[in-house]
């Protein structure tokens, strides 16, 4: 391993940007003769427009322009990127889902007017003249009552159900179910969060009436979907007259993956007005307008045989939609729930129904980890619930159950088929991490301090490095999968790589350098990483889903391997001797079994300059473009080992220790991946213990600012104690599975477990998340009797 | 955020010039600057205290501490003297918010502003503070009238706030998690047999003193007496992140704890 190379732990390189101030994210650009658009929004959650007066906000001083829905009725609505189909091959509902509210507003946020003004202050000023009526209609808040019928979120839903899907062999659940000596049930709520990028969204609209081009600069972690999506389905915008550039990107959790109302609005009136219009979010809106996460209320029965040995798993889940369809909100409760049932376990029979559902509430979509921390969390409780009942340990429950290392390639009830993985290593890791063997000893220590004290284990698995473009376009996706990469050698040898993976601080700046460091032979500072602009880098699908490194990695590496087998040919010819004997290593091809060599620098300068050149075999340059559309997803597992202490006089709950032990296969740089370990178990204990995005039953969002919505801060956590383990992917070349979520997937249950264990003397089997002090004081006090009350 | 004059005084003499019914008073902004900025306030005119020398100072005399108005909290916590005449206000001061919030905020501020989860006026209820203004005086009992309401009248400034030095005092704060005000403040203070005790956090017409404590307490300081007390959850305040009932069992919770606290000094 090199100092710069594959494994090795390179400081990012992009943190001298980002710690000086002196990035550039969209916020930073302002184009000349730049305007600014307001957006006067629904303060209401549901409701009829009943009067509409724009006359005095269009004579206010410095107004350029004001648009309802109406002004935008005849364009298309915001696209939904996946089609899921549910029973009896029903599509689901699918409706318009307007740029401006039109006729009905249907969600608190709601975008009904925009102004565009030369200053935000005049736009503001000029939006409080405008005279707005809403008849309000009752809100949908919860999904019970929603499927009730009664009030419907849109016409073509009269029972607010966007689709009822299931997925798994039901009769041969019940079977199982019918023999069982066991049966284990929970009813849980996976709770709304929202996720909070420390970089409000913005869009800057600018168009170009001499060449007729449109510029979009918008906070996307994927700038040619957000071309496709709005180019081809919203705006009808050619794509060579459309450039979407997505800079420095302040977090996007999966936030900034979907193509929003403002960015189609900034880009059309950029052409209406004859202005670049700018727009960035006030925090208030990006409580009320950024895709909300989780939000699924699920009933869970699980059958175990009198070995402890799981039979089946069935799970009915709803699934909150919120008032519209975000771009991939209708996968994230299916085909990346459903199937990820299985866990770690081999469940023989697993039947799954989801019921999706719309309320008057910011829509719902993907948010790290996306439907996978879902699936994790109710399959790890009830794992643990059923180990609680069954008199078992919850470690040996869950290594009594996993897949064997022999079983791979393993294809589960539940569609996938996991390539590779060892459950038991990971398990083992963290069980001496966490000194499991000495929890007794510590919890009658802390009962001595007057603390309960609880452990919490959580095997999960995850679907990275989305995906297989033909078996995603099967389950209904609208798009292909795959990513792609240009490695452009300049010719006097450093390089420039053009991908279509997007770095919104996951530090690909660094790691993609490393792997061009790794396989060509070059110091880091000889090679740039470039993103986020389409009219640079090759159509790609961007990050999300923890693929970057699975899919564009290895469209990379590909691009690489062209690269190098184009300049062996080159070498070939410098060097007088056959292609089939020329070796590549550090940077220098090699005679074999000689002394006789060029360094890749040569080459290239060659390439570019070909005096001495076989002109009519190969043609000049050395650039080379990749698109990888990979074989499998791959499959991130690991244990998580949550220790809790709780003060039962208040109800408060520290963590004592946390134990992350992850099999990511192949690591590049290990620092990189300790800090997205890091990151994502602070979000899954942030959704665990503190955050919850609370609607009342008007559709007013009572946790829509700082003051209420409980952002995890850096004392809320202990010092982690991470490790991994590795069995390599088997499908890329790279070997590796992806680490940007595993950390919100796996460490809500095991923090949960932690706590309920805790509380089992007071008879706690189950508490939904967040576990506050108020709930936990409940719990305690509500209990009859503690079971083993002195 | 709305135009508005902006002037920035030397004296209190210019800041009463200034003053009008359509005036506000900057002091370290931690609540009008975010107000101003949602458009939820459009004053005429800004008035920053900023320069005002009568509203700054930090004075230990005998039996008192006088506090000016202006007065970071930031400075309270690090104060020689306020560590040494009453420790616990320094540690209820390096409780508040953050660092940017503490080299910003003002007890003035706070005190004026009387956010029902604001730290402070636990303590000047509890330490029977008297609040100085550019009127006249107010004893804390008569001057915390409300959530976000005090005796202060239109124009009246607050200019300092002395505070009695007790023989044992403390404060216990159980957080609001989102935002780490107090959900639940307690400030016991014992002088001679009385004793005292504020709360802020949950009281439905903002901070107030708790009877039931002082007299469980004035018969018995002790952290046991504190937790003996029960309190009815009629008049607290109850919302997402605690219910009257759990601010009502807390109370003495966090009082037993800085009853403690204050024995162990």
């Amino acid at each position: 391993m090199s100092e710069s190379g594959i494994g090795a732990a390179v400081k990012r390189r992009e943190d001298f940007r980002f710690l000086k101030g002196i990035g550039t994210y969209t916020d930073d650009i302002n184009q000349p003769g730049q305007a600014y658009v307001y957006f006067l929004r629904s303060p209401l959650a549901h409701g009829t427009l009943s009067a509409l007066d724009t006359a005095a906000a269009k004579a206010s001083p410095g107004v350029l322009a004001v648009y309802t829905g109406d002004d935008m009725a005849e364009m298309a609505g915001l696209p939904c990127g996946w089609l899921v189909t549910g029973k009896d091959e029903k599509p689901m509902v699918e409706p318009k889902h307007p740029i401006l509210a039109h006729k009905k507003v249907r969600h608190v946020g709601d975008p009904v007017v925009a102004v565009i003004a030369e200053t935000l202050e005049q736009a503001k000023d000029a939006a409080e003249k405008i005279d707005l009526a809403i008849d309000e209609l009752p809100a949908v808040v919860d999904m019970r009552k929603a499927l009730a019928g009664g009030v419907s979120v849109h016409d073509e839903a009269p029972d607010n159900m966007c689709f009822d899907w299931e997925l798994g062999d039901k009769a041969a659940v019940d079977a199982a179910f019918a023999s069982a000596h066991h049966v284990t049930k929970l009813d849980l709520v996976n709770n709304r969060l929202i996720p909070n990028a420390m970089e409000p969204r913005a869009a800057i609209g600018a168009y170009d009436l001499a060449t007729e081009e449109h510029t979009l600069y918008t906070t996307s972690q994927n700038p040619h979907v957000i071309r496709l999506l709005m180019g081809a389905f919203v705006l009808g915008i050619p794509e060579h007259k459309l450039r979407v550039v997505a800079p420095d990107v302040g977090g996007g959790f999966g936030s900034k993956i979907y193509h929003y109302a403002e960015e189609a609005f900034v880009t059309w009136a950029s052409k209406q007005v004859g202005r670049p219009v700018k727009w960035v979010a006030e925090r208030t809106e990006s409580f009320t307008t950024d895709a909300h996460g989780r939000d699924h209320i699920s009933h869970v029965e699980m059958a175990f045989d009198a070995n402890g040995k799981a039979l089946a798993l069935k799970v009915d889940t709803m699934a909150n939609m919120g008032a519209y369809l975000s771009t991939f909100a209708p996968c994230i409760p299916t085909w990346l729930h459903g199937t990820l049932l299985a866990g770690q376990y081999a469940t023989p029979a697993i039947h799954c129904n989801v019921k999706a559902v719309f309320t008057t509430t910011t829509p719902v979509d993907a948010y790290r980890g996306a439907g996978r921390p879902e699936a994790t969390f109710l399959l790890e409780r009830i794992m643990s619930k059923a180990a609680a009942e069954m008199g078992m340990d919850q470690a040996e429950l869950r290594r009594q159950n996993f897949i064997q290392p022999d079983q791979f390639p393993y294809q589960t009830p539940v569609a996938v088929v996991y390539d590779t993985g060892d459950y038991e290593a990971s398990l083992n890791k963290a069980l001496e991490l966490a000194s499991y063997a000495g929890f007794a000893d510590r919890k009658a220590a802390a009962k001595s301090r007057g603390k309960l004290r609880g452990i919490g284990v959580a095997s999960y698995i995850e679907a990275c490095g989305i995906a297989p473009s033909s078996l995603v376009g099967s389950l209904g996706a609208r798009a292909g999968l795959y990513e792609a990469a240009t490695v452009r050698v300049n010719p006097t040898g450093s390089v420039s790589v053009y991908t279509g993976s997007h770095s919104h601080g996951q530090g690909h700046d660094t790691t993609f350098a490393q792997v061009v460091a790794d396989k060509l032979g070059l110091p880091l500072e000889q090679i740039d990483i470039v993103h986020g602009d389409t009219a640079k880098v090759p159509f790609g699908m961007g990050t999300y889903g923890s693929r970057s490194l699975a899919v564009g990695g290895t469209a990379l590496v590909n691009a690489l391997n062209k690269v190098i087998d184009k300049g062996r040919r080159i070498a070939a010819h410098l060097l007088e001797a056959a292609e089939g004997d020329i070796e590549f290593a550090d940077g220098t091809y090699t005679v074999k079994g000689t002394d006789k060599q060029k360094t890749f620098g040569e080459v290239a300068l060659t390439a570019y300059v070909p005096h001495q050149y076989p002109i009519e075999e190969i043609e000049p340059g050395l650039e080379e473009t990749a698109f990888y559309d990979p074989k499998n997803f791959t499959y991130p597992a690991g244990t998580y080992i949550c220790e809790v202490e709780i003060d039962p006089t208040t109800g408060q709950t520290e963590i004592v220790q946390f134990v992350a032990a992850d099999d990511f296969g192949n690591i590049v740089n290990p620092m990189i991946v300790e800090g997205q370990v890091h990151g994502g178990l602070v979000q899954g204990i942030g959704q665990a213990m503190l955050e919850h995005a609370v609607y009342d039953d008007g559709g007013q969002l009572l946790t829509g600012s700082y003051m209420d919505y409980c952002m995890p801060r850096a004392d809320d956590v202990p010092s982690f104690q991470v490790a991994t383990t590795c069995t390599p992917c088997t499908h890329n070349p790279l070997g590796v599975k992806g680490c940007g979520e595993a950390g919100a997937i796996g460490a809500p249950p095991a923090v949960i477990n932690a706590v309920c264990d805790a509380l089992a003397e007071y008879g706690v089997d189950h508490m939904d998340m967040p576990a506050t002090p108020e709930k936990v004081w409940r719990a305690i006090n509500n209990a009859a009797t503690p079971m083993a009350a002195e | 955020m709305y135009n508005f004059e902006y002037a920035k005084p030397h004296s209190l003499h210019d800041v009463a010039a200034l003053t009008n019914d359509d005036s506000v008073f900057l002091a370290g902004g931690q609540t009008i600057i975010p107000t101003l900025k949602q458009r939820l306030a459009s004053p005429g005119s800004v008035i920053d205290l900023a320069n005002v020398p009568e509203l700054r100072g930090l004075h230990l005399q005998e039996g008192a501490l006088g506090i000016g108005a202006m007065t970071r909290h930031v400075d309270v916590e690090q104060s020689a003297d306020v560590q040494k005449a009453i420790p616990a206000l320094a540690e209820l001061a390096k409780g508040i918010g953050d660092p940017q919030v503490r080299h910003r905020g003002t007890i003035g501020g706070s005190v004026a502003n009387h956010d029902p989860a604001a730290d402070y006026p636990a303590a000047l209820l509890a330490l029977g503070a008297v609040i100085m203004t550019n009127k006249r005086q107010h004893a804390a009992d008569d001057f915390f009238t409300g959530i976000f309401s005090t005796a202060l009248e239109p124009g009246e400034l607050i200019t300092s706030i002395g505070l009695p030095i007790p023989d044992q005092a403390a404060y216990a704060k159980l957080e609001q998690r989102a935002s780490r005000y107090a959900l639940v403040g307690v400030f016991v203070a014992k002088s001679g047999s009385d004793v005292r005790v504020g709360v802020s956090g949950a009281g439905a017409d903002g901070a107030f003193r708790c009877t039931e404590l002082e007299h469980a307490l004035t018969a018995n300081f002790t952290p046991d007496a504190a937790k003996a007390v029960k309190l009815s959850a009629g008049g607290m305040l109850g919302d997402l992140h605690g219910s009257a009932e759990y601010r009502a069992a807390m109370i003495p919770v966090m009082a037993s704890r800085a009853v403690a606290t204050a024995l162990s000094r």
